[in-house]
This record gives C-alpha cells, structure tokens and sequence, in this order.
C-alpha cells in the first residue's frame, strides 16, 4: 500500500528577506524534479486550489526563462516569470521568480531536491529584496483567501437572488 | 540559561542579548530559580505571526496535495515500464 499524504508545508521567516518552504513527497527525487520542471505536469499541480493554470512555459537552462499564468477562481489572470540562474538536474534549481501584479519585487529563490530513502525532502528559500516585499507576499496568501471567501460569498448571493 | 547556550551553539552574552528582546516584545517569560534564569515561551504573543504565515503555508500545501497525485502517477507509471522490459 502506498502512502500517498506526506505531510503539510512548513513554512517559516529564517531572515527579515527570506521565506523558507519544505515539504517531504513520497517520491525519488528525480520524479519530483521532473513534475517540477515538466510544463504538462507543472500544469497539473502549480494553481493548488487557487485555480487553473493556463501557460507553462520552461526553457530549462540557465539564462532560460519561465512563466506560469494560472486563472484563478475569480476569473482573472495571476502571472508569475523569471529566469533560471543554476540547473543542477534533480538536485538544484536557482531561478528569478516575479509576480506580475507587483513586478518590483524579484525574488531569487533555490530549490533543493535530497533524497533519503526512495522519499524526498524539498526545500525552498525564498529571498526578497526587503522585508516589505517579503510581507507583501506572505499578505498575497492572505489576499488570495480573502479573494476566495469573497467569491464563495458571491455565489451564496446569486443563489439567493 | 545554560541549556539554551549549549543547544543553540551560540556565546553566552549573544544568547543573552537575543533574551532580552525577546522578553521586552514578550515573546518569552521569565523566572529566577535559586541561581537559574528559566525563561518560557509565550505562544499566545506568538499567534498572530503564526495566524499571518498559516494563510500562505495553507496555499503552499494544497498545491503540494496536488504534487503528491502527479507523483503518484509518475511512479506507476515507471513500474509499468519495468514491467514491460522484463
């Protein structure tokens, strides 16, 4: 039987700039780097509950560019592109990450795939220019879930007209 | 006192300083006991940085639940690969 749920995300504040992710998967590192980098598998997983993605695009090699554009929930486009810095096939990835909706804000985040046990320990460190842009994108969660309360709110109005 | 400056690794005087701001924000608490410091963490000060994350952690792990279905897939499918070539 195999064990499909590894655990939620953790994510904590290391620095004033920095945001850290980590994650177990079930998984030998080299499948989590493939859904991670392969753009028909990127398509399935990137928008979480948020919405649909749209375009994923992935030129992988440094100096390539990437771009995910998911449409969320609400009906509109959400943007995010960058540039990958280091390509380490299966171990590494060091990318420019910019959401579109505040583009001054580029975030340079590494990617680190390890393996132990046929299972997968992925970390992601995020850093932001200043504390305020590192705010500004732990509030873009907060925003999304109010974005999302305000459409379930939405469709309990138009059922009640 | 002692305890935290062995387990964090860092010197006693830097361990310290960091108590000190800690417990003016009122992160920690603290209590004298014979010749020890016992110092105690405050997780109700600690809530509303723990409430700020959870919104974003919870995007993070949903979009993780998703990645966990696409693995799922990846390593059936390379069984059935296996299976073929034997």
């Amino acid at each position: 039987m195999v064990e499909t749920s590894s655990g939620t995300a953790v994510v904590t504040l290391p620095t004033d700039t920095q945001i850290l992710i980590e994650r177990e998967f079930n998984a030998p590192r080299h499948l989590v780097y493939k859904a991670y980098t392969t753009p028909d598998l990127i398509k399935r997983w990137w928008s979480g509950d948020r919405g649909e993605v749209t375009l994923a695009e992935v030129d992988l090699r440094v100096g390539g560019r990437w771009r995910y554009v998911m449409e969320a929930n609400g009906g509109f486009e959400v943007g995010f592109h960058g540039e990958y810095r280091e390509v380490v096939p299966n171990e590494r990835l060091v990318t420019t990450e910019v959401y579109e909706g505040m583009p001054e804000g580029e975030a340079v985040v590494t990617h680190t795939f390890s393996e132990k046990d046929g299972r997968t320990a992925l970390t992601i460190l995020m850093q932001l220019p200043s504390q305020s842009d590192r705010d500004a994108v732990i509030n873009s969660g907060m925003e999304g879930g109010m974005q999302e309360a305000m459409d379930h709110l939405e469709q309990v109005a138009v059922s009640l007209h | 006192m002692n305890d935290l400056v062995r387990l964090i690794g860092l010197a006693q005087p830097l361990v310290s300083k960091h108590l000190r701001v800690l417990r003016e924000v009122g992160l920690v608490g603290v209590r004298d006991e014979g010749r020890q410091r016992m110092y105690s963490v405050n997780g109700q000060s600690l809530k509303p940085i723990h409430d700020w994350v959870k919104t974003y952690e919870r995007s993070w792990s949903k979009r993780f639940d998703r990645l966990d279905v696409v693995l799922e897939e990846l390593k059936e499918m390379k069984e059935d690969d296996r299976g073929r070539d034997e």
